[in-house]
């Protein structure tokens, strides 16, 4: 009994530590700057931090910058892999398995690191400062040909023989049979691909240098350094603005997030 | 030729094209680039054969940054994995609140690491930061956290901890979950302890999620530099540069593409090590059901 006691306790005390950060952003936030280390109860509510924040950089500008890169992150990764994904589950063509391990070295050897060299791609395809160049290395995913192949395999190959006696073509099979069947897996990968690439900000900081292809990450860390000085509650009420769509997507899907995320996870 | 080979290499075309294009090649020429001196001016590139790796041999701040990350990643690995561990077992079991401390254990892994940032850097500000606060209540007095050089690296682990140890635990609570319920009845006919059965039984049969989250955690160690980035520019005197960031600064501060490109070489390196070390030696010993 008492040591049920003390797991409950424990339990309790690491979830509090680990919210803990969270909520004195939430107060800082959304209180005026003089009550940002004093805690009372009495202390006035206000969405000033929020106004400022919203006026003092082009903020609007970077969410459709996001939003038109994460779009495009999704939409491209889901043509591209998909088939391939197919082709390596279902088809048996010569060279396949060479070409498959050639695919799978990217979960080690990721775009993240290659800084450098795919700078100078974009530099001498003119790409630099586009949005186009910050979803470039993404979009043949590794990780996703490799979960939707696995998910591909699984699918009854009775179900794809009755749709070929049908009269069905290749693509057809794909279309109307595999991609259906898998529609959890792509939730699942859709979710993971959203949160990664809404949250990167290493590569788009150096490929990107003006308002007009600066994701949010990138915007709201050139706000922080250069513009506000240490106004603390006006630079907490932009962070949780930045990350405010994620989180409240987050809290209303909570359960589909984690499933995904587990479905992504089971290998 | 066969009408299959044909549709498959088809298929596979476009995301062979792109892996290759920003994966395999970018890796390549980076590989060459390091062979190289950074050019000066519009003069070609000279070939320098194997002098950019001896003169890293002879780079301070490589050795510090080397360092710093092999710190880094030995806390935050065990660190991050331990605790999603424990708290994938807390959720696991039908605990008050069970929903509510679940999503407070995730919910910093859907912040961008540049938002768990600044709020952090918010804690560690001297004085005026939380951590001061607190400290201040016990009597304890100012301390500069990010601009100290013992601190620095130590506040950097626990910012990256904070942010993975929830996505992990994800992972290892989807495993305890699959887990067959009539184990647990047997162990307890059987009249064995809990730590008992945790050691000869759920920690066994969890291998597979536990090499599959270590492989996360060693890629994350050598990935996440976000952080670093916007708290402490690897400062203060290179006691937070880790290797990746190194790379950022040599590639896109000083310009400097031959360092730039033998330090991402020596990063691969690391990383293919790592890789060959988790699947060949680790992934052996693994029972999958």
């Amino acid at each position: 009994m008492s040591t049920r006691f003390l797991e409950i306790l424990g339990a309790w005390l690491l979830a509090i530590i680990w919210v803990l950060p969270l909520l004195y952003a939430v107060w800082t936030a959304f209180h005026p700057a003089e009550f940002a280390t004093s805690f009372t109860l009495m202390a006035p509510l206000t969405l000033d931090n929020f106004r400022h924040a919203w006026d003092a950089a082009p903020f609007a500008r970077y969410f459709i910058n996001t939003t038109m890169l994460v779009t495009l992150i999704l939409v491209a990764q889901f043509l591209v892999c998909t088939p391939a994904a197919f082709a390596f589950a279902r088809l048996d063509f010569p060279g396949r398995d060479t070409v498959f391990a050639v695919v799978l070295v990217q979960l080690m050897v990721m775009p993240d690191v290659l800084l450098t060299g795919n700078y100078r791609t974009m530099a001498q395809l003119g790409l630099v400062d586009t949005i186009l160049s910050i979803a470039l290395p993404y979009l043949g995913s590794a990780f996703g040909i490799f979960l939707l192949r696995q998910t591909f395999r699984q699918i009854p190959q009775a179900l794809d023989d009755a749709a070929r006696l049908e009269g069905c073509t290749l693509m057809g099979r794909l279309w109307r049979v595999y991609v259906p069947l898998a529609k959890p897996t792509y939730i699942a990968y859709g979710l993971v691909s959203v949160s990664y690439h809404w949250n990167n900000f290493l590569w788009p900081l150096v490929i990107t240098n003006s308002v007009n292809t600066r994701p949010l990450t990138v915007g709201l860390s050139v706000f922080a350094s250069t513009d506000q000085g240490i106004d603390w509650s006006i630079i907490t009420a932009a962070t949780l603005m930045t990350s405010a769509p994620l989180l409240v997507a987050f809290l209303l899907f909570q359960r589909q997030f984690v499933q995904s995320f587990m479905r992504a996870g089971i290998r | 030729m066969r009408r299959e080979t044909v549709q498959g290499w088809l298929l596979i075309l476009p995301a062979l094209l792109l892996l290759v294009a920003f994966t395999h090649w970018p890796a390549a020429t980076t590989l060459l680039d390091s062979f190289y001196a950074t050019p000066k001016g519009s003069r070609p590139p000279r070939f320098v054969g194997l002098e950019n790796y001896l003169d890293l041999l002879d780079d301070p701040v490589f050795w510090i940054a080397l360092r710093n990350n092999a710190i880094y990643a030995l806390w935050t690995i065990p660190a991050s994995v331990i605790l999603a561990l424990v708290m994938a077992l807390a959720v696991n079991t039908a605990i008050p609140g069970r929903a509510l401390a679940r999503m407070a254990y995730f919910t910093p892994t859907m912040l961008p690491m540049i938002a768990v940032a600044n709020i952090w850097l918010f804690f560690f500000t001297p004085d005026y930061g939380l951590f001061d606060h607190v400290i201040g209540v016990f009597g304890g007095g100012r301390h500069n956290w990010l601009g100290d050089r013992d601190t620095a690296l130590p506040a950097m682990i626990v910012v990256a901890v904070w942010k993975e140890a929830g996505f992990f635990m994800i992972f290892y609570l989807a495993a305890l979950q699959a887990m067959p319920p009539d184990l647990k009845e047997c162990a307890a006919l059987e009249g064995s302890s809990r730590w008992n059965f945790f050691r000869r039984v759920t920690l066994p049969l969890l291998m597979p999620t536990t090499l599959f989250v270590l492989v996360n955690a060693v890629i994350n160690a050598f990935r996440l530099v976000d952080h670093v980035v916007v708290m402490t520019h690897g400062g203060p005197d290179n006691a937070t540069n880790l290797l990746l960031y190194y790379i950022y600064q040599a590639g896109f501060r000083f310009w400097d593409t031959a360092l730039a490109a033998t330090l991402t070489v020596v990063l691969l390196f690391l990383l293919g090590m790592l890789a060959w070390f988790q699947f060949g030696v680790l992934g052996k010993r693994v029972h999958y059901r």
